[in-house]
């Protein structure tokens, strides 16, 4: 039997992972792929809780997070394919309209 | 044996995980997260999540991951610069997050919780049975919360795809 400590290290790592995709890709289509991979992180936080804690709710929780990050996906791509059409580009670097 | 699972798991999520971050080019980075979907479907798995592991193939690997492919390949980007300035204060960040994440699990005890659902009771049941009785149940409210936003997004994803009259 796996502790669970193990499986929170995992997730811990896998959220580290995509964190530094977001800070450090300037693809923006590349950015999104790493938000996912922190919310796939959290779900396997939340599945392991609910197994070690003998309860469904992680599990419930799990598919409401699935419905946020289709969601997620269909609005932020439908922005990047806007944004393409508008700049050409998808280098968030080119994209600060809106920093001052 | 679920020990030695659990590790193949953890390098097949990890090592995809890494190359998504790290790989030039946009459609080989999908096609490692499909991998590393793959093996959280395997870790849900053993995790005693079985339809958990379906959903997750179904819905990321098989609804998500195309819609990403669709659009990278639409796009058709060029190679480009792939890391921007930020490398080294990404680096420490997340170094010192993880690090902290550490210290306080192991630092820490998870103390022996036991609810109403252990194992032997949703194999008896089955997992799905278990979760469609509470979801309909218990959580009915945030079930047509979440449906509400899907309508809600995929309204605000056709609305932002349209062309508007008289550009390009």
């Amino acid at each position: 039997m796996v502790p669970l400590s193990y499986y929170v290290v995992l997730s811990a790592a896998l959220f580290m992972i995509g964190l530094i995709g977001v800070l450090i890709r300037r693809n923006i289509v590349i950015i999104l792929l790493s938000i996912e991979l922190m919310l796939n992180a959290a779900n396997i936080n939340f599945v392991a809780f609910s197994h070690y804690a003998e309860m469904v709710t992680g599990q419930l929780f799990v598919f409401f997070v699935m419905t946020v990050a289709a969601a997620e996906v269909t609005v932020g791509l439908a922005i990047v394919i806007a944004l393409y059409r508008r700049r050409a580009t998808l280098n968030v670097e080119e994209l600060s309209l809106l920093k001052w | 044996m679920t020990a030695l699972l659990f590790f193949y798991f953890s390098g097949g999520i990890i090592i995809p995980a890494l190359l998504v971050v790290l790989l030039r080019n946009p459609v080989y980075c999908t096609l490692a997260l499909l991998v590393m979907f793959a093996h959280v479907a395997g870790l849900y798995v053993l995790l005693n999540a079985e339809f958990i592991a379906a959903v997750q193939v179904i819905v990321y690997a098989g609804a998500i991951l195309v819609l990403y492919l669709f659009v990278v390949m639409l796009l058709n980007v060029k190679r480009e610069e792939r890391f921007q300035r930020q490398v080294i204060p990404a680096s420490v960040v997340a170094v010192l997050l993880l690090a902290e994440v550490v210290v306080i699990v192991f630092g820490g005890r998870f103390s022996a919780l036991t609810g109403e659902f252990p194992a032997s009771r949703i194999e008896e049941v089955g997992s799905t049975a278990v979760i469609g009785q509470e979801l309909f149940s218990r959580y009915l409210l945030p079930f047509e919360v979440a449906s509400l936003l899907l309508l809600a997004a995929m309204i605000g994803a056709i609305v932002l795809s349209k062309r508007v009259k008289g550009e390009g």
